[in-house]
């Protein structure tokens, strides 16, 4: 019995792949787009205008306060009748790209605003541009900070990514459901699907791991 | 444009709202009770010397962290009838959630009990305390302190997880929002009403992180979730 799941299984393995594929589609396009977004975003919260800041801020209070699930039908639903037409692989994107410009929006001001003010004034005496302050005296410092919780996000991105399936979009989660009706055996199917995510994921939080124990070692703190 | 937005309907399906509204609460309640025990577990577990208790417990915290809350529903949604248990959604979906938060809680936890400074538990043993006794008198006091800000943070995530339950139809507050959405061909209404219910909730749970870091003379907490 257990060799004729298997066998069945096996024989869904095309669908399988194209669920991954699309998991993975899914993931680094919101990843790049989010990360971009999140960065500029960041720096507009960290930057002089108070009201920018603010609208930043009440919008990301929005996307904290309410489930991703939420969020997707919002999108997916409302969008359209606003008239912007839009497919579920797009209006999974623009919700995940969203939901991560958010998160790494607020990483990155913290990490911007732990920068000594005696650095940004250094680099102004020196005669530094905004732009220049920027780039190669406030960013690189606020990165040390930035990193580890930064792949954080990447890990919950991709398994946010699995609850788009509920709009219908055949990612990986989704071929777990659609396997299930043929073959009955909820545990093994839903493990190897698990098992998916982890052989991504769990490098990712090992990495993230490392990243914040090489910058407390560095900042002179005590490893417990 | 949204034009034709009806608050006449929402008025209508409000006790569906309502009702939506007070088990998402209550089965989060449950959930978070559920989270406090798996992860109190885990993580006393996970501090133990030996490997036999460790090993198991970072192993399963591991692999709650890099798998996907849905993808863990569904394997008890459709696992465990397998195993021959046949529970109703409510009871597998408070189960997920206990389970999956529990991990987290776990970790809080670990890191509250790793965060009290050495030289405590040196002046515990210098004292002629027993290990009950200074984790009881020295420790924990300590240590919970820490604990609950973050402790609140996962509760603001455990209630947005919550949602997922719909997806095994659990009749939560997002469901409301399904029913609203599906029935009368309304999401504009069904979906907005329950973001601004969720919101209701998060500034609830955030106020209350907020209260807590200052009654126990903590920094403002940067809440995790």
């Amino acid at each position: 019995m257990i060799w004729q799941q298997l066998q069945s299984l096996a024989g869904s393995y095309p669908l399988a792949l194209r669920g991954l594929g699309m998991t993975v589609a899914l993931s680094l396009i919101s990843l790049v787009l989010g990360t971009l977004l999140g960065f500029g975003l960041g720096i507009l919260r960290t930057g002089g205008n108070r009201l920018i800041s603010a609208a930043i801020g009440a919008w990301v209070d929005l996307i904290r306060g309410t489930p991703f699930l939420v969020q997707i039908f919002l999108i997916f639903f409302i969008l359209p009748e606003l008239g912007i037409e839009l497919d579920a692989f797009t209006a999974g994107i623009i919700a995940l790209t969203n939901l991560a410009a958010c998160f790494i929006c607020e990483i990155v001001a913290a990490g911007i605003r732990s920068v000594p003010t005696g650095q940004v004034e250094a680099a102004l005496a020196s005669g530094l541009s905004r732009w220049q302050r920027m780039r190669q005296v406030v960013l690189p410092q606020a990165m040390r900070i930035v990193l580890p919780p930064l792949v954080g996000q990447y890990v919950l991105l991709i398994k946010d990514s699995s609850v788009v399936s509920a709009i219908g979009l055949t990612d990986l989660t989704r071929v777990g459901w659609l396997v299930v009706q043929r073959v009955p055996n909820g545990l093994l199917v839903f493990f190897l699907v698990g098992l998916g995510y982890f052989i991504v994921c769990y490098p990712l939080i090992m990495l993230a791991r490392r990243l914040e124990q090489r910058i407390g070692a560095a900042h002179g703190e005590v490893q417990l | 444009m949204l034009e034709n937005f009806s608050f006449r309907t929402i008025v209508e399906y409000l006790p569906l709202f309502g009702q939506g509204l007070v088990t998402t609460v209550w089965l989060s309640l449950i959930s978070f009770a559920g989270a406090l025990a798996v992860g109190i577990l885990l993580a006393a577990m996970n501090l133990q010397r030996g490997w036999l208790f460790r090993v198991p417990a970072k192993a399963y915290i591991d692999a709650v962290r890099a798998t996907p809350l849905l993808a863990q529903l569904y394997f008890l949604y459709f696992g465990l009838p397998r195993l021959g248990f046949v529970l109703p959604e409510l009871v597998v979906g408070i189960l997920a959630l206990s389970l999956n938060s529990g991990a987290y809680v776990a970790e809080i936890i670990r890191a509250g009990i790793l965060s009290i400074p050495r030289g405590q538990v040196e002046a515990g043993v210098a004292s002629g305390m027993t290990y009950v006794q200074r984790m009881r008198l020295v420790i924990l006091p300590q240590a919970f302190k820490v604990t609950i800000p973050p402790l609140l943070g996962q509760a603001i995530v455990l209630v947005k997880d919550s949602a997922l339950l719909s997806l095994i139809s659990v009749a939560e507050l997002t469901r409301a929002g399904q029913l609203l959405a599906s029935d009368r061909f309304m999401p504009a209404e069904g979906f907005i009403t329950i973001a601004a219910f969720y919101l209701l909730l998060y500034y609830c749970l955030k106020g209350l992180a907020a209260l807590s870091g200052r009654w126990l003379g903590l920094q403002p907490a940067r809440s995790s979730t």
